[in-house]
């Protein structure tokens, strides 16, 4: 499988270790919906450190997990994006706008804790 | 134009391979893994191009000499309906497709020549160059 959803505590972790097809695509972006409402999740760490290119499709594929992923209530942020995918990506003109982008895995997790203090984790 | 590597273009995984030959081809040819990064994204829209509009085409791989310098040429050929305005096509948010409409102003931006030919009802021929070593632009 090009990519795996992990439950780790109150946070999903999808894994993107390769190029996915349109349909795996959306397949992922089904499964991220549904396992936020079924594992009630908090947060959703897209981490794409195993895609060596990501083109427009991959991009607005990512964008729209990421607000897939809001509109169910977690918050998402992308991981991993490597060096040279992002000077693509800048080369291209393609934004990812509205969309919370962190270093690593690592940083993804803190950046879910703090944004899950500041709202306070009760009321769900 | 000698040594001619050619990938034809039939699916999702089609893409994976021509981008995995541009790369390893980029990187013999001495380009830098950034450069390799942005001709594998840019043959990666192509290709995309094609399935989207044509179905199917073929992404073709060559080594470059012109004028004293070279580089990588990038020829994505296919048989499909053509595109009647070309330079609507190339510019930006312009789409017939499934949402595609960064697809070729995208990759004319990841390379440094671009050029297109199409005609209607017989098909589409883009062919994008990256010199070796020389500033982006």
């Amino acid at each position: 499988m090009p990519a795996s959803i992990l439950k780790q505590g109150e946070y999903l972790i999808a894994s993107i270790q390769s190029a996915l097809t349109d349909g795996e695509v959306l397949q992922l972006q089904d499964d991220i919906a549904e396992q936020v409402g079924r594992f009630r999740s908090r947060g959703v760490i897209l981490d794409v450190s195993g895609l060596d290119v990501i083109d427009s499709f991959v991009s607005r594929a990512l964008h729209a997990m990421a607000i897939t992923a809001k509109l169910r209530g977690a918050n998402a942020v992308i991981v991993g994006i490597r060096p040279e995918v992002a000077f693509a990506i800048v080369q291209m003109g393609l934004t990812l706008e509205g969309v919370r982008t962190a270093l690593d895995l690592e940083e993804g997790l803190a950046f879910l804790n703090r944004w899950g203090k500041e709202t306070g984790d009760s009321g769900r | 134009m000698a040594d001619e590597d050619r990938i034809s273009i039939g699916s999702d995984s089609d893409l994976v391979v021509a981008r995995q030959k541009g790369r390893e081809l980029a990187g013999q040819l001495g380009f830098s893994g950034t450069d390799a990064t942005l001709i594998a994204t840019a043959i990666s829209e192509l290709a995309r191009n094609i399935l989207a509009y044509a179905g199917a085409g073929e992404i073709a791989l060559s080594h470059v000499f012109e004028n004293g310098r070279d580089g990588i040429v990038v020829v994505a050929r296919d048989e499909g309906p053509g595109i009647v305005d070309i330079d609507a096509a190339t510019n930006e948010g312009f789409s017939t497709g499934r949402g595609l409409g960064m697809g070729l102003p995208g990759t004319r931006r990841l390379m440094d020549e671009f050029q297109i030919h199409s005609e209607a009802g017989k098909g589409t021929q883009v062919v994008v160059k990256k010199w070796r070593g020389r500033a982006r632009g």
